[in-house]
């Protein structure tokens, strides 16, 4: 019907020169299509291989309770690690990830704030030139060395000052905090100067001081900004391996007090999965550690665009 | 080709004796950096009166407006003395703080923080140390309803402040100013973002702000100028060069540069 009306008074001929004209493909439209397929093709790949993954440590991590038969809430609960003899609680290890994160994310997040506030709020200019620098230099600092500076200064330290071995769980919180700080730092910057100018000019003109004005209005309308950063500086000291492996003394105990030597997950795991075959238990019980620090990573991942949504809704509202 | 009027034949008043000023500036300088962007600018303005500042942009009023409750410091470099109740407050042993909750500044564009309404009247507040409940709460009531906005958000105080019409907006940071108490109230062209309704309900207020305030207000708009304000400077690139009453200023200007300018034929 619309057919008719569009070709109304006109001579079929011209109506087809137009059609042909208008459909033909040229080298945009060839290149439109080419463009369009091989990032359809990049994704497809990068999809296929994050879901693969996805399944197999997924496979492998939950063997250790289809296969071999182990209760999820002995492995969780369990402290007792001894994978020859069948004896597979995680727990050292979990309490050990949690202890190690948590307590670097407490002491890096104060030292992040402030110096970011020092950037962006009290002298831009030297922070600029000065610390920024030095923020991105640390980020890029392969991981390995960090351990090497833990184990080379940090443990002897920790050892002169509180007796023992000097690896354990407070090494390791040292070594990851150093690692976390730039991280937490340089995304509460971007934060603090994600916050609207209008903002500091409107407390400073209703006779709040600097400080006020930092802490009631810039800091507030920074905080999911300033969570999301804490969470990815988490993220990273969770699943760190190698730097925490070299200082904290790898023994999968339940960790009594914070000197003596204790381990985490990815510690376990990287120091483990050498003398292990596969398909066995202690092999499975490997993937199993495997499978907690996915879950965990995706959990982290769900937090940051939570927070990410809740800050938003609340600039909508 | 820009006309070229001359700097020396300037038409500013001065007031005598009998009239209270509220603020004054003598020979009043800024520099941004190298640029000279404000020359000796002597103003008085009368208490309880609206007085306007009109010229071109970049003739600097906002510079002008900015320097007098001290907001260019750390930006700009001022020059020159600024009387308020006898003292020279551009002096950098003055309590820069304490002159902002005296001399209140609403911007151009409204900048409510992204706080509740009632948090955003109180914050102020708060930060000067108020702390009971109901003097806050009287606060809170009395500087909206002076800002004219009252009636409108009477029930919806928690909400966001971001959730109001601009215009609503404005007169929020109206209502924000005014709770510190002060007294002068700075506006730099508070109604450029608003429509012709917000506008006059702007207007309103002010005309009835100045019973208890001195305002000066930075316009672009001539009727704006002409329907609020008392007294009325012209600047032109970083000069006053004229000052008088309101109706003179409309009616008859006194130096060719401002002639040409309220005619519209400028440059
Ligand atoms: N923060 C700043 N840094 C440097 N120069 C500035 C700054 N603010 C203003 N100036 C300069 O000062 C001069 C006056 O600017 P100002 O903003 O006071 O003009 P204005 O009269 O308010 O103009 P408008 O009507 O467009 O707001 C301009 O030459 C401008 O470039
Ligand atoms: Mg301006």
């Amino acid at each position: 019907m619309e057919q008719t009306n569009l070709q109304l008074n006109k001579p079929d001929s011209q109506t087809n020169e137009w059609d042909a004209r208008l459909h033909h493909a040229t080298r945009a439209t060839r290149e439109d299509w080419a463009g369009r397929g091989i990032s359809y093709l990049c994704i497809g790949a990068i999809i296929l291989v994050v879901a693969s993954m996805l399944w197999f440590i997924s496979s492998k991590g939950i063997a250790t309770f289809t296969q071999n038969h182990v209760s999820v809430w002995k492995f969780l609960t369990g402290t007792n690690w001894a994978p020859d003899t069948g004896h597979i609680g995680a727990a050292p290890m979990i309490v050990g990830s949690f202890a190690v994160t948590f307590a670097a994310a407490i002491v890096a997040t104060p030292f992040a704030i402030g110096t970011a506030i020092f950037m962006t709020e009290i002298s831009p200019n030297r922070g600029r030139k000065l610390l920024q620098p030095v923020i991105e230099l640390l980020v890029g600092i392969p991981s390995v060395v960090y351990g090497f500076i833990g184990l080379a200064v940090v443990v002897p330290f920790m050892r002169h000052l509180v007796g023992g071995s000097g690896f354990g769980i407070i090494s390791a919180t040292f070594v990851l905090f150093v690692m976390v700080l730039p991280t937490i730092t340089s995304m509460t910057v971007d934060s603090l100067r994600a916050v609207p100018r209008y903002y500091k000019e409107a407390s400073l003109a209703l006779g709040a001081t600097r400080w006020q004005t930092i802490s009631r209005v810039i800091l507030r309308s920074a905080t999911s900004g300033i969570l999301t950063a804490v969470i990815f500086g988490m993220a990273r000291a969770f699943g760190e391996a190698l730097a925490v492996q070299m200082v904290i003394g790898n023994a999968a105990v339940m960790p009594k007090n914070l000197i003596s030597a204790a381990s985490t997950l990815t510690s376990q795991l990287t120091s483990g999965i050498g003398d292990t075959i596969d398909g066995t238990l202690p092999n499975n019980a490997l993937w199993s550690l495997a499978l907690i620090l996915l879950l965990m990573s995706l959990f982290f991942n769900a937090l940051v665009r939570f927070i990410a949504k809740r800050g938003q809704l609340k600039h909508e509202r | 080709m820009l006309k070229q009027y001359s700097f020396e034949k300037t038409a500013v008043q001065s007031f005598d004796a009998q009239t209270t000023l509220a603020l004054k500036t003598e020979d009043l300088q800024v520099f941004y950096g190298a640029n000279h962007a404000m020359h000796d600018a002597n103003l008085g303005f009368p208490k309880n009166q609206i007085t306007a500042l009109i010229g071109a942009s970049g003739s600097g009023k906002s510079t002008y407006l900015r320097s007098l409750n001290r907001m260019n410091d750390g930006i700009a470099t001022v020059t020159g003395k600024i009387w308020y109740h006898g003292v020279n407050i551009n002096e950098p042993n003055v309590n820069i703080y304490e002159i902002r909750k005296h001399i209140g500044m609403v911007f151009q564009r409204p900048n409510p923080f992204s706080k509740s309404i009632r948090e955003n009247i109180v914050y102020a507040l708060k930060a000067n140390g108020m702390k009971s409940k109901a003097d806050l709460d009287e606060r809170v009531e009395t500087s909206l309803r002076g800002a004219a906005l009252w009636d409108e958000v009477k029930d919806t105080l928690d909400k966001s402040a971001l959730s109001l019409s601009g215009g609503q907006q404005q007169r929020l940071c109206i209502a924000r100013s005014i709770a510190m108490a002060p007294d002068v109230l700075l506006l730099d062209e508070p109604c450029s973002a608003l429509d012709p309704i917000s506008t006059v309900k702007v207007e309103e207020t002010l005309l009835e702000l100045q019973k208890q305030y001195t305002i000066i207000i930075v316009t672009h708009n001539m009727q704006q100028a002409a329907r609020v304000s008392s007294q009325c400077a012209f600047f032109h690139l970083g000069h006053v060069m004229e000052y008088t009453s309101t109706g003179t200023m409309f009616s008859n200007p006194q130096i060719p540069v401002t002639q040409d300018y309220i005619a519209g034929s400028f440059g």
